[in-house]
C-alpha cells in the first residue's frame, strides 16, 4: 500500500477554485490581488471577499486552501508582505507558501500555528537547504524546483522530515526557478520582484499574413508560422539566432506531464503533486484536475496494473503549452 | 437529486466559405448592437466586475468571427458599452477566431490559452488589456442550472 499524495491545484479566480474542488483537488493554491504572489496579472487573483468565500467553499467540502505569498519583499515595502500573511491567517487559510526568508520568519514568529510551505521560488533543491528552513522557520513542506531527476528527488525525501511537493503538470520554466533574471533582462521586471514573468504591458503580438511575431519590450522572441503552435512570451522559450542558426536556444515551449511515471513518483514518497497554472481558466483547472485525480486514484488502487489511459493523455496534451508534453528533469540522463 | 446541466459538446467546425462571403457583405451594425445590448445587460446585472470595467474606459474592441464574416466593433465609454458604427483606426483589442472556438470558450469547453497556443484564437492589440478581459471572463460564475429545469415542460415526465 502506497501513501496517497495530495493533489494541489491552481486557482486564479473563485470560479477556478470551485472547478478544482469539484474535480477532485485536495488542496487549492491561490494568491492575493497584488505583487506578493508570482502570478500578479491584471484581473487575476483574490480579494479578501472572494478568498473568504473560496475558503468557505473548500472547507465545507473538506479541502484545504493554500496562499502563495511567494515573491521577495521589496525595499521599504515589507509591510505589504506581512499584511498578506496576516490576512491569510485572519481568513483561516490552511498554509502559506513563502519564498523570502524574511517573510517566512515573520510568519513563523507571528502565526506559529499556521502551516508554512517553502515555495518553489525559494529555489531549494538540496535537503540541506530544506532542513535549514525547517530549523529556522519551521516549514512543514517544501515545493521542489523542476530541476531534479527522480533519483535526486528521492534522495531529498530520504534525508528530510519536511513533506516534499513536486510538480506533476503544467508549463515549465527554464531550469533556474526562483533565480531567473531573463524577464528582468528585457523589461526590468521579474517574478521575484513584481510577481510576473514577461509582464503583459511589455508583450506585443503582431499578426502578419503568414506569420505572427511576438516581442518583449521590443526584443523579438519568436516568429510563428501559421501552422506552428505558440507558447508563452518568455525569453526562455524564444527562438534566437545563435552562431548562424535560429532555434530554441534555451528550451522549447512544452508542459511537464508526469502521468507516465506517476507510480514511481508516488513510490518514493512525495507528499503532494502540484499542478501549475494559476493564470489559466477554470476550464483548464477542471480538465487537468479531473484527469490527474483519476490517474492518482488508479495508481493508489492498483499500482502494478496502472497504465496511462489515452483519454487522460489526450486531454492533458491538448491543454499543454505549445501542445507538447515532456517529463522534464525527472528523467534526464545527465546530472 | 439534481443533475448538473451539461452543455452539448461543441466540435471544432468551420462553416462553409459561402457563409463568410455572404456575411461579410451584410451590414455589421446589427451584430454590434446585439452584442452591446447583451454586455450592458450583464453589466447592469452586476455579472461583470465594476473594478475591471473601469479599466476598459475609453477603449475600443473588435471581435471577428472568421467563418461567418461577422466583424463587431464596440467601445466602453462613460460607464457603458456602445456600438461603433464607423471604426476609425486600429481597435485597442481585437479577438479573431471561428464561430466554434468562440462557442467553445463561452461554454467553458475549451481554455482560451489552449486555443491561443494552438492558433485557433488570435489576440491583437494591447496585451495587458487582453489579459484583463480574458481574466474577467474567466472569473465569471455562471449559474448552475439543473438539466430538469432547462427542459421544456412538455418533455418533463
Amino acid at each position: 500500500m502506497v501513501a496517497k499524495p495530495q493533489l494541489v491545484c491552481p486557482a486564479g479566480s473563485l470560479a477556478a477554485l470551485k472547478a478544482a474542488v469539484d474535480n477532485g483537488a485536495d488542496d487549492v493554491y491561490l494568491g492575493f490581488r497584488n505583487d506578493t504572489n508570482a502570478r500578479n496579472f491584471a484581473g487575476l487573483n483574490f480579494d479578501d471577499k472572494s478568498l473568504a468565500e473560496g475558503i468557505r467553499y473548500a472547507h465545507q467540502r473538506k479541502r484545504r486552501v493554500l496562499a502563495a505569498i511567494n515573491t521577495y519583499a521589496q525595499a521599504g515595502r515589507f509591510a505589504d508582505w506581512t499584511r498578506s500573511v496576516d490576512t491569510a491567517a485572519a481568513l483561516g487559510i490552511d498554509a502559506v507558501i513563502i519564498a523570502d526568508p524574511a517573510v517566512l520568519d515573520y510568519a513563523a514568529q507571528k502565526h506559529p500555528a499556521m502551516r508554512r510551505h517553502l515555495s518553489v521560488q525559494a529555489s531549494a533543491t538540496s535537503y540541506e537547504a530544506i532542513n535549514f528552513c525547517r530549523e529556522k522557520f519551521g516549514i512543514q513542506r517544501a515545493v521542489l524546483p523542476r530541476v531534479l531527476t527522480l533519483a535526486q528527488v528521492e534522495n531529498v525525501i530520504r534525508n528530510t522530515e519536511v513533506e516534499i511537493e513536486v510538480f506533476g503538470f503544467g508549463s515549465l520554466c527554464v531550469m533556474n526557478e526562483g533565480r531567473c533574471w531573463l524577464s528582468s533582462y528585457a523589461t526590468g521586471e521579474s517574478p521575484n520582484t513584481v510577481g510576473a514573468c514577461s509582464p503583459a504591458k511589455y508583450v506585443q503580438w503582431e499578426k502578419k499574413p503568414n506569420e505572427m511575431d511576438v516581442r518583449l519590450n521590443g526584443i523579438l522572441i519568436d516568429r510563428y508560422r501559421n501552422d506552428e503552435n505558440a507558447g508563452y512570451p518568455t525569453i526562455c522559450k524564444g527562438r534566437f539566432e545563435v552562431a548562424g542558426e535560429t532555434y530554441y536556444a534555451m528550451e522549447e515551449p512544452a508542459s511537464l506531464n508526469v502521468l507516465e511515471m506517476l507510480p514511481e513518483i508516488i513510490k518514493i514518497g512525495v507528499a503532494a503533486i502540484k499542478v501549475e497554472g494559476r493564470q489559466r481558466s477554470p476550464t483548464y483547472v477542471a480538465q487537468v484536475t479531473r484527469n490527474l485525480r483519476q490517474a492518482l486514484d488508479a495508481v493508489i488502487a492498483a499500482p502494478d496494473k496502472y497504465s496511462v489511459k489515452p483519454a487522460w493523455a489526450a486531454e492533458l496534451g491538448k491543454v499543454s503549452e505549445g501542445s507538447q508534453i515532456t517529463l522534464g528533469a525527472y528523467n534526464r540522463p545527465w546530472r | 437529486m439534481t443533475t448538473r446541466f451539461k452543455a452539448p459538446v461543441i466540435p471544432a467546425f468551420a462553416l462553409p466559405p459561402l457563409v463568410a462571403w455572404l456575411g461579410a457583405r451584410l451590414p455589421q451594425w446589427p451584430h454590434s448592437v446585439n452584442l452591446v445590448l447583451a454586455l450592458n445587460a450583464a453589466r447592469k446585472l452586476g455579472v461583470l466586475p465594476e473594478e475591471t470595467l473601469q479599466e476598459l474606459e475609453g477603449r475600443q474592441f473588435r471581435v471577428t468571427v472568421l467563418d461567418t464574416g461577422m466583424v463587431v466593433d464596440f467601445a466602453y465609454r462613460q460607464g457603458a458599452f456602445r456600438p461603433v458604427f464607423i471604426s476609425v483606426g486600429t481597435p485597442d483589442l481585437h479577438f479573431t477566431a471561428r464561430l466554434s472556438a468562440f462557442l467553445q470558450m463561452v461554454s467553458r469547453q475549451e481554455d482560451p490559452d489552449t486555443l491561443f497556443f494552438n492558433r485557433t484564437l488570435t489576440v491583437e492589440g494591447d496585451t495587458e488589456l487582453g489579459l484583463r478581459v480574458k481574466n474577467m471572463l474567466d472569473a465569471l460564475e455562471w449559474p448552475r442550472l439543473s438539466w430538469q429545469g432547462m427542459r421544456p415542460t412538455f418533455l418533463k415526465s
